[in-house]
């Protein structure tokens, strides 16, 4: 029988375009050293750690042996894992079931990314990622939501005005959260005149690129509940892959997360997900993926989401507090960034987001972690078990 | 030939995929102000743990044993001793020098990290553990661990 787990600290870094005053250990250690903090451990309490980055992304490889040392860490046991744009995804879900053995009493997650070292190499990404038959063509995320939010707006109505709106909101709710990145006080005239990249995606409606990091640590729940009050509980988690882009025979528009969130509210009996999860931290990599996703998630019905911008119904303190932290559009720390969710949604249930707390009791938070070009990791959390 | 799968008449065929990337890496603040001291001041500069105690150069922000923050500079003469070493004879693009040339891990006076650099103004063959050294500087510094060009036997 597994053991019931919960997130007992969190802690991240301001993320930035640049961090030119750390090195890469430095800026991890700096995320560590909040997260320590934020539970009332020392690293000496922690027993396993699991960490990574999207390292294609970094030019790096096995930064684990210069890493661990900055931390203190040498001589625990640890594991480091990648897997694009769900790493950070990957890596909780790892922290989540090396917890839930009873094996190990503190593991700690750190996750980071530090793309002002990158110079371009993530361009090839979307080829590197695929096999032969679709890496010939390679699409980034930029042209792979390009053809995504055309198809949505050719199946449901939304315009390029609906989406300038959906970025809008996302800059809005950055505002509130001093560890967001761009932080813009953009309006919609600003999104649509913006530079056009492919269109319909402008160069504000791509996730920046980002120096920062992220970490989590999780206990089995006897030490949990020993080590804080308001221990965070992992109800569930679920990960989803899905083939290369071009090769994808089914709907253009969808990704994996209907069928992960349909397997995990199944597993937890969740009937109706808007009324009985609170906060969502739902990795978006692009400003028009938000409108597919608050859809998948089971939000509202298919292809209407954009509807609820246009009714003004979403925001921290609104009907739908769809990514309060202002999401993956204001602050993308590839390998991080599944981890800055998960933070993120912790913080929502805890109650200790600050200016960008969701009114109102929190009882139940989803996060998310996207990568490639459809997989999906959810996180599902729970302030009382 | 794995069963069921069709004959290859002629060759297979295997795609080629280039992947050249430039990437950059900060040094940070703790990095920079070694590096800046070696290029201004011919200085190599250690960094001593507020908990053990220990010297450790290069230096690096947090102490590998007691993840405490570190921010005490120790001042080294740059003399130490030859810990363990290897002869490079063949040649790769990334290499630092033209083979044959040694590689040495030296024990630093006063820190208790080794530090890794090139050996030079020595006779290759008669390389010992334990021989004493000292840095060389290049005339042109520019923020570079090669601004020390090599350690050579000390008188």
């Amino acid at each position: 029988m597994a053991e019931r787990i919960a997130i007992v600290g969190v802690g991240q870094t301001h993320h930035k375009s640049k961090r030119p005053d750390v090195t890469t250990a430095e800026m991890i250690a700096e995320s560590v050293e909040r997260c320590l903090e934020d539970a009332g451990l020392q690293m000496k309490d922690v027993d396993h750690l699991v960490g990574g980055s999207f390292e294609v992304a970094d030019g790096y490889h096995c930064p684990d042996k210069w890493i661990i040392p900055e931390l203190g860490a040498v001589g625990k046991a640890g594991l480091e894992l990648q897997n694009v744009g769900t790493t950070g995804g990957v890596l909780a879900v790892a922290s989540f079931n090396i917890a839930a053995t009873g094996l190990f009493d503190t593991v700690l997650c750190y996750s980071w990314q530090k793309m002002d070292e990158a110079a371009g190499a993530f361009g090839r990404g979307g080829g590197g990622a695929n096999e032969y038959w679709t890496g010939q063509f390679p699409m980034s995320p930029i042209t792979n939501f390009a053809r995504r939010t055309y198809a949505y707006m050719d199946r449901s109505g939304c315009t390029e005005e609906h989406i300038a709106m959906v970025r809008v909101k996302q800059d809005q709710c950055a505002l509130k959260n001093p560890y967001a990145q761009l932080r813009l006080g953009l309006t919609v005239e600003q999104v649509m005149s913006d530079v056009l990249l492919a269109w319909p995606i402008r160069r504000l409606h791509m996730c920046p690129t980002t120096a920062g990091a992220a970490a989590f640590i999780v206990c089995p729940e006897e030490r949990a509940k020993k080590v804080t009050d308001k221990p965070v509980w992992v109800e569930d988690w679920f990960t989803c892959h899905q083939g290369g882009a071009l090769t994808m025979a089914e709907d253009p528009t969808s990704s994996t997360l209907r069928h992960a969130c349909e397997v995990v509210y199944k597993r937890q009996n969740i009937k109706n997900p808007v009324k009985e999860i609170q906060a969502w931290e739902v990795y978006e990599p692009a400003s028009p993926a938000e409108l597919r996703w608050m859809e998948e998630v089971g939000i509202c019905e298919d292809y209407t989401a954009w509807k609820l911008f246009e009714q003004d119904k979403v925001g921290i303190d609104k009907e739908v507090p769809f990514n309060p932290s202002g999401g993956v559009t204001a602050t993308n720390p590839i390998g991080a960034t599944p981890v800055v969710r998960l933070v993120e949604a912790a913080l929502q249930v805890r109650g200790d987001a600050g200016e960008h707390q969701i009114p109102g009791k929190i009882e139940r938070a989803l996060a998310t972690g996207y990568g490639g070009q459809g997989e999906n990791v959810i996180m599902l959390l729970r302030k009382t078990l | 030939m794995a069963e069921n799968l069709p004959e290859i008449s002629s060759e297979p065929i295997v795609a080629g995929v280039t992947a050249h990337s430039n990437f950059l890496v900060s040094t940070g603040a703790t990095g920079t102000k070694f590096l800046s001291e070696l290029r201004d001041n011919k200085k190599i500069m250690g960094i001593k743990c507020p908990k053990c105690s220990k010297v450790y150069v290069p230096p690096r922000t947090h102490c590998p044993t007691c993840f405490a923050r570190m921010s005490e500079w120790v001042e080294l003469s740059g003399k130490g001793s030859l810990s363990s070493y290897t002869v490079v004879r063949y040649k790769e693009p990334y290499m630092p020098k033209e083979p044959p040339y040694a590689y040495g891990v030296i024990q630093m006076d006063g820190a208790d990290t080794g530090m890794a650099h090139i050996l030079g103004e020595v006779d290759l063959d008669k390389i010992k553990v334990g021989m004493r050294l000292e840095p060389v500087f290049k005339e042109q510094r520019e923020g570079s661990i090669l601004d020390i060009d090599y350690f050579k036997p000390s008188s």
